[in-house]
């Protein structure tokens, strides 16, 4: 079973050691990314990795707006979304599973090298079962 | 098989190397070990074959393969070469009296690994494909899939090689892969078709004989199954000569043989659902009654709310909408495709304002975009016609 890890720059609910990232130390970020490196690499060795990317904090809606005129966008408006930072596919054997996974990456470390117990969203890819006919 | 200067037939060296693994396995080598030197003898065989091809490819990979081993195992520990001139003598045993092939798919799907580790680990040792194209297949990493194939085999490592295995799982397995349909350049259904034939020719149980059947049938119809740009086409759209009689012919011959044995499983049950569609020359001229009973059956047999779906469906074409929605009423609210099923129902009950709502919701939760287009194209079509 596929899962998407959402992580969130905001939308989500506060995280526990709730420190903007800009405040930490360098050693504190570097400690984080090391963190998630290593459960991703992890991940690999138990062939449990799909794949990662992060995601830059601008971002924009954009909708179709007529035929000959430029899409309408609103705006880079950052601070009124919901803005995701990044993602992890993961592909486990049960829905237990991922939410172990998920908890181990919600506590990577953040600030003062504490957990950050950041929250996660955990959205199951959509499949269906084997067909029996058509 | 080659002459020199051309490359060497993929497709045989897949057919042999599994019993190549086999037999080494057979000598007491490990399965990680055997399939190594089994893989370092296909690669010998590639620089050398198109020049000198070999009478005998088999027996040529089993010695290069064998020779590859000890060649490992000396290396690895010189000092404990005493063992190793034993090792070189292969041990007596009943090789003749089993299936290296046959054991090999048992090793494959044994029941202590999960069942996408062992749907890897049989691509890759009965099937022969490599790492990379059952990575993409899966649409995983092929460092991903590289570790999920070594962690199959150091589970299956001591795992014996003489009591046989549960053949059950292994056609699970072999399901498993036909289900995915295939991607990129690997063809997963072709390969499971390849497979299934493989044990169908080892063994006369008659589930495995079920499922060649049901693949058989349900590969016929691929051609007719989806557009040139790829949207789906249901079975009553299909056009059916696009389909494959001379894979129906056989398939149909096979399941016969099956149900003439009299014990019935799953498989054979899929299969008969599968040929009523495939005797039909027009899809109102399918034998619903029929399907239903067969759907009793497999319902019987499974108990699987999946099975529940598609009966009530068959049902709705057999008896009417109103039975169908009737039948659909026991199935799980929260299944795949329930919804899908819904709709359709109401609107052929002639209730379209609902069937609208119902496949609006069907295309939100569709488990892939052509799916979610294709129901979502029935809710517009509805929705349409209500308004003008």
């Amino acid at each position: 079973m596929r899962y998407l890890l959402l992580k969130h720059y905001r939308g989500a609910p506060e995280a526990v050691n709730d420190v903007p990232m800009d405040r930490w130390t360098p050693a504190e970020v570097e400690d984080h990314v090391r963190y998630m490196d290593e459960f991703a690499a992890r991940l690999e060795t138990t062939g449990e990795f799909v794949d990662s990317q992060a995601l830059s904090p601008e971002g924009a809606w954009v909708r179709h707006d007529g035929e000959g005129r430029p899409p309408v966008t609103d705006g880079p408006f950052a601070e009124t979304k919901d803005l995701i930072a990044g993602w992890m596919i993961i592909d486990v054997e049960s829905h237990d599973r991922a939410l172990e996974l998920a908890g181990e990456l919600s506590a990577a470390p953040g600030a003062g090298g504490k957990p950050i117990h950041e929250w996660l969203e955990l959205r199951p890819f959509l499949t269906a079962p084997p067909t029996v006919t058509e | 098989m080659t002459g020199p200067g051309r490359v060497v037939d993929g497709r045989l060296l897949r057919e042999v190397a599994p019993g190549v693994i086999g037999i080494l396995v057979r000598r007491g080598a490990d399965f990680a070990t055997a399939e190594d030197a089994v893989q370092e003898a296909l690669v010998q065989a590639a620089l050398t074959w198109p020049e000198r091809p070999p009478e005998d490819p088999k027996g040529w990979l089993v010695t290069v393969a064998w020779r590859k081993l000890l060649d490992a195992r000396r290396s690895e520990a010189a000092r404990r070469d005493r063992e190793d001139r034993v090792a070189v003598e292969p041990p007596p045993g009943p090789a003749a009296a089993v299936d290296d092939t046959l054991a090999l798919f048992f090793l494959c799907a044994h029941p202590s690994l999960p069942p996408a580790s062992a749907v890897a680990l049989t691509l890759r040792a009965v099937g022969g494909l490599t790492t990379r194209q059952i990575a993409q297949a899966y649409l995983v990493p092929e460092a991903t899939m590289a570790q999920r194939i070594s962690r199959a085999k150091r589970t299956v490592r001591d795992v014996r090689f003489d009591a046989p295995g549960d053949l059950a799982t292994v056609l699970r397995v072999l399901y498993l892969v036909f289900n995915e349909g295939y991607t990129g350049d690997v063809d997963l259904a072709e390969e499971a078709l390849r497979l299934v034939r493989q044990v169908a020719g080892r063994t006369d149980d008659e589930e495995t004989a079920g499922l060649l059947a049901l693949v058989l049938l349900h590969h016929a119809r691929r051609p007719a199954r989806t557009r040139a740009d790829g949207s789906l086409v249901p079975l009553a759209e299909q056009d059916r000569s696009l389909w494959d009689t001379a894979l129906i012919t056989e398939g149909v011959a096979v399941l016969q043989a099956a149900l003439a044995r009299d014990r019935l499983g799953e498989f054979q049950a899929q299969a008969a659902i599968a040929a009523l569609h495939a005797d039909a020359p027009r899809a109102e001229e399918t034998d619903w009654p029929q399907i239903v009973g067969w759907y009793d059956e497999l319902l019987r047999i499974t108990g699987s709310p999946v099975v529940r779906l598609n009966r009530a469906v068959a049902v709705g074409e057999a008896d009417g909408p109103a039975a169908g929605l009737a039948a659909l009423a026991d199935v799980d609210p929260g299944l795949p495709r329930r919804t899908a099923a819904a709709a359709y129902l109401h609107e052929r009950a002639g209730d379209r304002a609902e069937a609208a709502r119902l496949y609006a919701e069907a295309a939100r939760r569709a488990p892939n975009l052509a799916e979610r287009h294709h129901l979502a194209k029935q809710a517009a079509r509805i929705g349409q016609a209500l308004r003008g």
